[in-house]
């Protein structure tokens, strides 16, 4: 599987996002930065990774959104190419458009960083189609920034259309309808707030996050 | 030529810093305040030729967030 992992200024979870890809693909993904305006040729995924892309300058991922390499994401993700964003992607992902609502602070002012349950909603994407829907995971959360709001028209269209992907099982940061990752109309567009490359190996304590790069890669294959 | 684009949250959408800043006012024993809302102010400065429709399309493109977000544009503000 050929992989990307974009790079910003403040990127800072690009390097894990690498580690796991390498760790369950095999294949080291190629690093992207920001300021280039062309993806790699014949990639089966763009991942978006977390961290305080441009400090947050703004609003987050405001300034990374329309950084040159955007535009070609927006490209790759209009051809059917598989974007992953987590955390700070997710936020990049919204103010790029290609995903609905936006991401505002927490409800509870405060910095989350601990591990949250999430029920997986929608497993049929080529993100999620190793779990189970109903099941329960537990991922890392690490935010400020993760509280998803959108109006209720678009709440319920998402809804409606199966395009919440997970749900945290408790409440986690004041995010409509507790939704944590959102796919896209065409299923190929996935932004998240926990993270699933710090749930890969067991030293990291938990796997739950190996199976949605272990679906990714039986999808493409 | 200074204009001001100012960019608020919309009504209905919560507003955790205004809460906080809300909070910290009535810790400091102010009396009265009903709510708070923080936004932005950005201050440009434009060439004399930078028509309304530009200020616009920056607000919408990048400036302000339409999802949760207003703007206003106040042109000539002071220095």
């Amino acid at each position: 599987m050929r992989s990307a992992v974009i790079v910003f200024p403040g990127s800072n979870c690009d390097r894990d996002m690498a580690v796991a890809l390498k760790a369950v693909t095999g294949r080291a993904p190629a690093m992207v930065w920001h300021r280039d305006s062309d993806l790699p040729d014949g990639l089966d995924l763009v991942a978006v990774p977390g961290g305080f892309s441009y400090g947050d300058y703004l609003r987050s991922g405001a300034m990374a959104a329309r950084s040159p390499v955007m535009r070609a994401v927006v490209d790759a993700a209009a051809r059917g190419v598989p974007v992953l964003g987590v955390c700070n992607g997710f936020q990049i992902l919204t103010e790029a458009g290609l995903l609905p609502g936006a991401l505002m602070r927490n409800a509870g002012i405060r910095f989350v960083c601990r591990d949250v349950a999430l029920k997986v909603e929608n497993s049929q994407s080529a993100f999620t189609g190793r779990y189970e829907t109903g099941e329960e995971i537990v991922f890392p959360v690490a935010h400020h920034d993760g509280n998803f709001q959108a109006d209720r028209e678009t709440l319920d269209r998402l809804e409606g259309e199966g395009r919440v992907a997970f749900r945290y099982a408790g409440a986690c940061n004041g995010s409509a309808r507790d939704i944590a990752g959102l796919l896209n109309a065409a299923g190929n567009v996935l932004g998240m707030m926990p993270h699933p490359e710090r749930a890969v190996e067991e030293a990291h304590g938990r796997t739950d996050g190996r199976r949605l790069f272990e679906g990714l890669l039986e999808t493409v294959a | 030529m200074k204009t001001r684009v100012y960019v608020t949250l919309k009504s209905g959408v919560l507003d955790p810093q205004g809460k906080a800043i809300h909070h910290a006012l009535e810790g400091l024993g102010f009396e009265g305040v009903r709510d708070v809302r923080a936004g932005k102010l950005i201050e440009l400065d434009l060439d004399e030729g930078v028509g309304d429709e530009a200020v616009e399309a920056m607000c919408r493109k990048l400036l302000a967030n339409t999802v949760i977000e207003n703007y206003r544009i106040e042109p000539g503000g002071a220095a």
